[in-house]
């Protein structure tokens, strides 16, 4: 696959310039095999909308969320002083991520600890640029087709956003068929609170296979979210589904890139 | 000796208020026990809004629906039929009977609708009773709600039971009320049940019915205490000091802040010499909004049962989590009372209380957060508890170290180099 233009912060600082939005990709979308699909779809997006971007690169550390989360608020702390000064260092104003828990944390617990910036989820992004007139979605591909959403924890409760990304979809001509549980009362996906790096407590069954049983109810071939965390749990979750009952689980940028073709 | 049931109402209703007052001065104590950091308390407007909402208005109880809209009826009557008190005391301590009578049409539509709602409340509690006993409820079944609380949540609909019977047989029996015929919508419909008996009986059971009533709401009052009912006051408070932030923020903890300020050399003044816990093994280590939490606590299990540990069968259980904190503190209470302060008992929230398998099956989704309809925090709690495990014992399951060594030495939970941040675009 060919390289996509991206420039960093500080190819933008040589030039003497700076980039409309900082684009932090985080720890799985810079890392993880299936979340790095996630990062290339949406920096498709800013490059068809012509949105000038930067990313940190090297400079960018983990937001130290999973440590705040098992407990270690000494890492965490570490992590985020770091990242605050390398942000504040190059006059970062504005942050678009596609992960929530990087938006989650940098939005809610930076500020304290000296780091001011707007956040945005990326789907909150994309609706900026639609509303701006600096992007357009049209059917295509997904018109009239079923498509169910997955809300991540820290982009609804923790956060109350669950219009953006259901517009989006909305956008896409698709029909949004809900699941059982959604929006606020959504069920988590399992990873959040870094369950995701430790093997979970003794019980009947795994908290991915409880929401895949609510995927599979749910007729929808096409299970949409936007996490990259939520992405690998419900992939894990519904790998076992029969033939007929197979689902492709895609993060928001994914469907609007292949929507569009870009 | 016409005064003596003046003096005597007079004396009970003194007793009941002082044991209250005690009662309270003591839930105080309990709660200031607590010693960890809160996030600065503003006084916004948002809080009384929340309050308004939350508490008076609510708002969240008919998530629910059928068990919303029964306890929406069973709080309405509360509040409602409670403005009958105020007649009630009047005329206990001044020897009058339906002193307010007098003000005509409009005691007729209070009395009468106080009788509705009894007759309603009536009707929600015995489907509340059959709710709990007989459809055996799953989120009622855990094993913490055995023994006390079981029997706390059935006294509590047999105390509303015999209160709502007792008003309106009180109405019932009271041949004045009932020949003014202002007012006597429901127990006008008893009163010819009572036809036979002479005027002299009916007066000596109107009398007992008032005095029960009276002395059973007194009653009430003083086990509120005890009992996961003390939300009918703490809802408020609890729903005032509610945080007003995002549900995904979790604080920052101060002296961390100061001790790593110092480790990366932005400032050299140590203010935290003080012997300082990170974290929280006992109820000490809570701040008194999250013992506030504990006391507020109903015991409804919404919180459990929307927690996606709880629901794929793991130990966790957010309702368990606040119901341990009561206890606890309560158990740190009663050592103070004895001891006159707490003497060491060897005992702790962390581990005779709550587990570490609890603790670590959590994925901070929030759910018990965004269920509970008085706005109690478990999540916080849980952290907290983490926190202790992690910074104070060195404890976490071993892949936790993994990935915690990974964040310190490569900035990422996994371990892959900083240097190739951007190899997702070869």
């Amino acid at each position: 696959m060919s390289r996509l233009k991206i420039k960093t912060i500080e190819d933008f600082q040589n030039d003497g310039t700076s980039p409309e939005t900082l684009f932090w990709i985080g720890c799985a979308g810079s890392f993880d095999d299936r979340a790095k699909r996630i990062t290339k779809a949406f920096v498709r997006i800013l490059n068809s909308a012509n949105i000038s971007f930067g990313v940190l690169g090297k400079d960018e550390s983990c937001t130290g969320d999973p440590a705040k989360r098992a407990g270690n608020e000494f890492l965490f702390q570490m992590q985020a002083m770091t990242n605050i000064e390398t942000l504040n260092s190059f006059d970062i104003k504005t942050i678009v991520t596609t992960c929530p828990h990087c938006f989650n944390t940098i939005k809610n617990e930076y500020p304290s600890l000296g780091g001011n910036y707007d956040v945005y989820h990326h789907t909150q992004f994309i609706n900026k640029l639609l509303e701006e007139g600096r992007f357009s979605i049209k059917g295509g591909t997904y018109k009239g087709k079923k498509i169910t959403y997955h809300d991540p924890c820290f982009l609804g409760r923790a956060n109350k956003e669950y219009s953006a990304p259901r517009n989006l979809i909305k956008k896409l001509d698709a029909e949004l068929s809900e699941l059982k549980r959604c929006k606020s009362k959504a069920l988590c996906c399992g990873a959040g609170g870094a369950q995701m790096f430790k093997e979970s407590e003794k019980g009947k069954t795994e908290i991915n296979i409880e929401r895949a049983k609510e995927i599979k109810e749910n007729t929808s071939k096409i299970v949409a979210t936007g996490c990259p965390f939520c992405n690998t749990m419900l992939t894990d979750g519904t790998k076992s589904f029969e033939e007929n009952k197979k689902v492709e689980v895609l993060d928001i940028a994914e469907l609007i890139v292949k929507a569009k073709d870009l | 000796m016409e005064l003596l049931p003046n003096i005597i109402f007079s004396v009970i209703l003194i007793i009941a208020l002082g044991f209250f007052v005690i009662n309270i001065k003591r839930l105080r104590r309990n709660i200031n026990f607590g010693k960890g950091q809160t996030e600065t308390i503003d006084d916004s407007p948002q809080r009384w809004k929340n309050m308004i909402r939350i508490a008076l208005g609510q708002s969240k109880m008919a998530r629910r629906p059928i068990a919303g809209i029964l306890h929406i009826i069973v709080y309405l009557g509360f509040i409602i039929i409670n403005i009958e008190l105020i007649e009630i005391i009047i005329d206990g301590i001044f020897g009058t009977h339906r002193m307010f009578s007098s003000i005509g049409v409009l005691y007729g539509i209070l009395i009468g609708l106080f009788e509705i709602f009894a007759i309603l409340v009536l009707i929600a509690v015995l489907i509340f009773w059959t709710r709990r006993n007989l459809s055996r409820i799953k989120r009622f079944y855990e094993t913490k709600m055995m023994g006390w609380p079981k029997l706390d949540a059935d006294l509590i609909l047999y105390f509303e039971i015999v209160l709502m019977s007792l008003f309106l047989l009180m109405n019932a029996t009271d041949v004045e009320f009932q020949n003014m015929n202002n007012g006597n919508l429901i127990s006008g419909l008893i009163y010819p049940f009572f036809e036979g008996f002479s005027s002299e009986t009916l007066h000596i059971l109107e009398r007992s019915f008032w005095w029960s009533h009276i002395v059973g709401i007194l009653i009430f009052l003083n086990y509120l205490y005890y009992s996961k009912h003390l939300h009918i006051i703490l809802a408020f408070p609890n729903t005032f000091y509610g945080s007003l932030e995002n549900s995904g923020k979790l604080n920052n903890i101060k002296s961390v802040t100061n001790e790593v300020n110092i480790m990366m050399g932005k400032t050299s003044e140590s203010d935290t010499l003080d012997d300082i816990n990170f974290g929280a093994s006992d109820v000490k280590d809570l701040s008194w909004l999250q013992l506030l939490n504990a006391y507020s606590c109903t015991e409804c299990g919404r919180c459990t049962s929307s927690c996606p540990a709880n629901i794929t069968g793991k130990k966790l259980s957010p309702r368990k989590i606040m119901m341990d904190v009561r206890d606890r503190i309560e158990e740190v209470g009663r050592n103070i009372d004895k001891n006159g302060w707490f003497k060491d008992d060897n005992k702790k929230l962390l581990g005779d209380y709550i587990s570490k398998e609890e603790l670590w099956a959590c994925t901070s989704c929030n759910a018990c957060v965004e269920e509970c309809p008085i706005s109690i925090n478990p999540l916080s709690i849980i952290m907290d508890m983490r926190r202790h495990l992690i910074m104070e014992e060195s404890s976490a399951p071993n892949e936790l170290n993994n990935m915690m060594n990974n964040i310190e030495n490569n900035g990422a939970p996994w371990p892959f180099n900083q240097q190739d941040r951007l190899n997702w675009n070869e």
